[in-house]
């Protein structure tokens, strides 16, 4: 089982690499983009067969590892 | 005083610390992160720089959640000395042991230069050889560190007198422009409620040699050696 782990900075935790993103963005002309937030992507494949087991693992591997709860907030998808 | 000094796959400040604390009279043992224990007699825990895991996931991150941070957890819980440099502050932080995190500076550079820091209280184990609101000069090297937390947690650092180090001008003034990496309120190191941990972004080990820059930082690892005699 396929477990898809999002991980972003919390809103008011400033994000610089966001705001360079967003800065090179406009240098290129794109035009119309507002807030540009950056975060990370991590892909775990699970044992487990069951996908609520499966999302809470994921969960809790979040919490205790893959995301820092001070700055950053976590969303767990299960993928087959 | 018996310093130890723990090793992590990435750390390499350690032996310049090493050599800080031995010109301050401290016997040194060095500590590996697989180890589940803290050898016996140890007075004070350090955590040096360098980028333990490749700063892979977030700086600090995976060494936090090594072995040896139970017991170096436990020592500073039993109110035992503990001072985290550079990656090391990161590290308390990502093990909760200090509050807050360090984010990417804020210019996104990675910053190696000297920066001017000033001592905002000298009751305390690593301060008490300073003047009050003495500004040093140490140098830094990073490229996270950006100290953040949320308004409440910075408002109970103020209230508590728990920020040990901020980042200041050549008057002494803790000017936004000062904190180059954007840290809040200028917040250099901060220190845990009893005063024992200490976790700070620049580096006083790096400091003690007038050959190599200056020495301001010696007075900070001699009253540490002092401290503990006094204990």
């Amino acid at each position: 089982m396929k477990a898809r782990v999002t991980v972003m900075p919390k809103s008011g935790v400033l994000d610089p690499q966001g705001k360079a993103i967003g800065r090179a963005l406009s240098s290129l002309g794109f035009e119309g983009v507002g807030e540009v937030r950056a975060g990370k992507v991590i892909e775990l494949e699970l044992a487990e067969t069951d996908p609520e087991r499966a999302k809470a693992a994921a969960e809790e591997m979040a919490r205790r590892l893959l995301a820092n709860p001070v700055i950053e907030s976590f969303r767990v998808e299960i993928a087959g | 005083m018996k310093a130890g000094i723990v090793v992590f796959p990435g750390t390499n400040r350690e032996r310049d610390m090493a050599l800080a604390l031995s010109r301050a009279g401290a016997d040194i043992a060095w500590l590996w992160h697989r180890d589940p224990d803290l050898p016996a007699g140890i007075d004070l825990v350090v955590l040096p720089g360098g980028f333990s895991y490749g700063d892979y996931l977030r700086c600090g991150a995976i060494a936090a959640r090594a072995p040896i941070m139970h017991a170096i957890a436990r020592h500073a819980a039993r109110g035992g000395l503990v001072l985290g440099v550079c990656n090391g502050f990161q590290i308390l932080c990502e093990a909760g042991i200090l509050p807050g995190a360090l984010v990417r500076n804020a210019t996104l550079r990675f910053l190696a230069s000297d920066c001017l820091l000033r001592v905002e209280r000298t009751d305390t184990p690593f301060t008490a050889l300073y003047r009050a609101r003495q500004v040093i000069r140490c140098p830094m090297a990073h490229g996270d560190g950006n100290y953040v937390a949320d308004e409440e947690t910075l408002d109970r650092l103020e209230g508590e007198g728990l920020v040990a180090f901020r980042y200041v001008n050549e008057s002494g003034e803790a000017v936004a422009e000062a904190a180059r990496n954007g840290a809040a309120r200028n917040i250099a190191g901060i220190l845990a409620p009893n005063r024992r941990v200490l976790g700070l972004m620049p580096h006083p080990e790096n400091a003690v040699d007038p050959l190599t820059g200056g020495e301001d930082g010696l007075a900070l690892f001699l009253s540490l050696v002092q401290a503990e005699l006094a204990a």
